[in-house]
């Protein structure tokens, strides 16, 4: 047994070179997951951004937003039905080709470990949210039985924090080839577990934010069904 | 996954009641039902499963289906991942590095599960999951009438290597081919190749890069007409097929358990082959405990050397190429400290002067570099000789449109990293080496560098030459190769002198 044994990078298992002082080792130095070639590859998500769903305004064209939001959740919330659900969306990353590799050898591969990585970037959001439940989007029976775990559930285990199952999937979540208008109009994706949530502020937990149909079915219903405020985590947008 | 134990026999459960079941990994023996002869199998599982070791999400079968080959006999489960001396071993790929390992939460067995994560592109193995064989008969299938339909010729050299690899093959037994870059390595294989389907015996050819299994595949499917050839890599649509003749890249190899009669193993010198270990256990997992194992190289390591000289390792040479004429011998040419030279965004006098000569006589060349920021920085300098040249490395996007503009001779000089050492053959060209002394550059790689010169029947000259800031053991190791092999083709008569 080494005393100190090298640190491989996650993603591309490089020993990490890591000029740790001998008052770091003492110090309890954190774990690092990540070779510095890697972690400079994710890039983070800064500056202005949708007060609704968190993508990056600098991107966007003027025509594809109105001051503070981007026409997309300005869609959203024009319509009756989805108005007011969803308070508010955080993403940490931007969906750049790295970020999209690494997340599918993480939810398609079944890679668990690379939960550790987005563990440490998560807790900082998480403390700082302060939700009063952390609720992962479940995946159906069948799904999670094929996959071996929940890769939203698997992030707020490894970082620290208790999820709650407040959701359980009704249909198959196969819906990535519908269009939005379909989607909108599944009649029920989720159905509620009996847990007190009235009042109760939550925050959804789910790897990517891509249409936000997905959370916003869950915000409506946990909504209706007594919860105070809810808000979203993912770790991409 | 969990399973019940009961009379001798497992019976997978997907719930989870831990009372009653155990996931795989902690059953000590597991049980294999006898051989029911009246059960009538599957036989598109027989063809899929034969030789293999595969996980339930490769196989397009519903588990009840496996579960009743199982209990009849016809199906075979092993752990995933075996304890041994209380370290976990992947059984697939032979992973013991305990950083290459991890654990979760996993909702198969409802425990915390270990899992491999070295060969987890090929489908994630946990210490629940159940790696599937089969234990039925053979598929059989028939012969063509006549199996080779190769009409060429062999040359001296080529023949008696011929006859020494048949030999192996019919007696299941090892033997080294060391052949030269340009010897023909491949046509050598026929008559063993066609001795060994005559028996009905299953053949498979890996080799490390998808690129050699596509150029191969058509060659060995001419050369076979009537045989099917199945052609595997990553991403191929015949994983499935079931073939007497199977042309695969190493990696590939993973997915077979006790397959091949005869198993040919291309480039055992070649980077992954050496470097992952994984791929060597898949390779002796691959064969059938009687099986013959035929290793090619141009370049054996040091290690395999000795074992050929002191008599420890059956091999057989092809010491002279094809066409007869002797392997370009590399030149020395000292350049001083090239490197500082480009930091001032120069190159040696000598080594411009190199270039120029071959720019001017309109002679191709390949320019090796032992980085790629040191050859992008040479680029733009000798662009200034010819706008058209080229540099190409392993992460280049456009590698493959490079190696064409050069094959159409639309480039007059490539620039390289060690990427192009081997595989990549042009007609006529000059090779100069820049930096040799650096330690990338080791024996093997310089000798196959070497190889890429003189490689046509009508170009069979090329020089070669080292531009170096110090002599190193590699570059003479390599020269020396060059020349005993030289020697011998001359002794045994297979070079014109
Ligand atoms: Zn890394
Ligand atoms: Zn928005
Ligand atoms: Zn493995
Ligand atoms: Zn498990």
């Amino acid at each position: 047994m080494k005393l100190f044994p090298n640190a491989h990078c996650l993603i591309c298992h490089e020993i990490i070179l890591n000029p740790i002082g001998w008052g770091a080792i003492f110090s309890e130095e954190k774990e690092q997951f990540l070779c510095k070639t890697c972690e400079i590859r994710f890039e983070k998500i800064e500056g202005e951004t949708c007060q609704i769903c968190g993508r990056m305004l600098s991107y966007l064209d003027e025509n594809f937003r109105k001051g503070e939001l981007c026409n997309d959740c300005i869609r959203w919330e024009e319509d009756d039905q989805w108005s007011g659900y969803l308070e508010r969306n955080h993403s940490i990353f931007i969906y750049n080709d790295f970020f999209k590799e690494v997340l599918a050898t993480y939810k398609f591969r079944g890679d668990y470990v690379l939960a550790k990585i987005f563990a440490d970037y998560l807790k900082v959001f998480l403390k700082k949210i302060k939700p009063d439940m952390i609720v992962p989007i479940p995946l159906s029976d069948e799904r999670l039985y094929e996959r071996g775990f929940n890769q939203a559930e698997a992030l707020i285990i490894e970082s620290g924090f208790a999820p709650t199952q407040l959701l359980t999937r009704v249909h198959s979540e196969k819906q990535s080839k519908k269009s939005r208008m379909e989607r909108i109009h599944i009649p029920q994706v989720f159905q509620v577990n009996p847990v007190e949530i009235k009042g109760k502020a939550i925050l959804l937990i789910d790897d990517i934010y891509t249409t936000g149909s997905t959370l916003r079915h869950a915000a409506k219903l946990l909504k209706e069904s007594g919860a105070e405020r809810i808000q979203s985590l993912t770790l991409a947008r | 996954m969990r399973f019940h134990v009961k009379d001798d026999c497992l019976f997978p459960v997907r719930d989870k009641e831990k009372e009653t079941t155990i996931p795989i990994s902690q059953i000590p023996i597991i049980p294999q039902p006898t051989l029911n002869l009246n059960f009538v199998f599957n036989p598109d599982l027989q063809l899929l499963l034969t030789g293999k070791q595969l996980i339930l999400d490769d196989l397009p079968f519903t588990l009840e289906e496996i579960q009743k080959h199982y209990e009849n006999g016809y199906v075979t489960y092993r752990k995933g991942i075996e304890y041994i001396r209380g370290l976990p071993v992947c059984s697939r790929c032979g992973n013991k590095e305990e950083n290459w390992f991890a654990q979760f939460p996993c909702s198969r067995c409802g425990e915390i599960c270990l899992y491999c994560r070295k060969c987890l592109m090929m489908g994630r193995i946990s210490a629940c999951t159940p790696l599937i064989g089969w234990n039925g008969p053979n598929p059989v299938h028939t012969l063509p009438e006549s199996i080779l339909g190769w009409k060429g010729r062999l040359s001296d050299g080529q023949q008696a290597a011929s006859n020494d690899v048949v030999e192996a093959v019919n007696n299941n037994k090892e033997l080294l081919v060391w052949a030269v870059c340009g010897a023909g390595k491949t046509e050598v294989l026929f008559a063993a190749i066609e001795s060994a389907l005559a028996l009905k015996k299953r053949v498979c050819i890996a080799t490390p890069r998808t690129d050699v299994v596509l150029e191969l595949t058509p060659r060995l499917k001419a050369a076979f007409p009537g045989i099917t050839a199945a052609s595997l890599y990553g991403g191929s649509e015949e994983r499935h097929l079931y073939a007497p003749l199977t042309i695969a890249t190493t990696h590939q190899l993973l997915r077979f358990y006790h397959a091949f009669d005869t198993v040919i193993l291309d480039e055992v010198d070649a980077f992954p082959y050496t470097v992952e270990e994984s791929l060597q256990y898949a390779a002796v997992q691959a064969r059938r405990p009687e099986s013959a194992m035929i290793y090619l190289t141009a370049t054996p390591n040091e290690k395999w050397q000795r074992e050929c000289r002191t008599g420890k390792r059956a091999f057989t040479t092809i010491p002279a190429r094809f066409h007869r004429h002797p392997l370009p011998v590399p030149r020395f040419t000292w350049c001083g400290n090239w490197q500082k030279h480009l930091k001032k965004d120069k190159l040696p006098a000598n080594v411009l002067h190199w270039i120029k000569e071959r720019i001017q006589n309109h002679k191709q060349a390949l320019v090796f570099f032992p980085h790629i920021p040191l050859m992008e920085k040479a680029l733009p300098i000798l662009r200034q000789l010819s706008p058209d040249i080229e540099a190409v490395h392993a992460e280049d996007p456009d590698r493959k449109e490079k190696v064409q503009k050069m094959r159409n001779k639309e480039i007059p000089l490539l620039l390289t990293t060690t990427i192009l050492e081997r595989g990549v053959t042009f007609p006529n060209i000059d090779v100069a080496v820049i930096g040799a002394e650096d330690d990338i550059f080791t024996d093997s790689a310089l000798v196959q560098i070497s190889g890429r010169a003189g490689r046509s029947k009508d170009y069979p000259d090329g020089i070669v030459t080292f531009f170096h800031y110090g002599k190193t053991e590699a570059m003479l190791k390599a020269r020396k190769q060059i020349t005993v092999m030289n020697h011998e083709g001359i002794r045994r008569g297979l070079i014109e002198t």
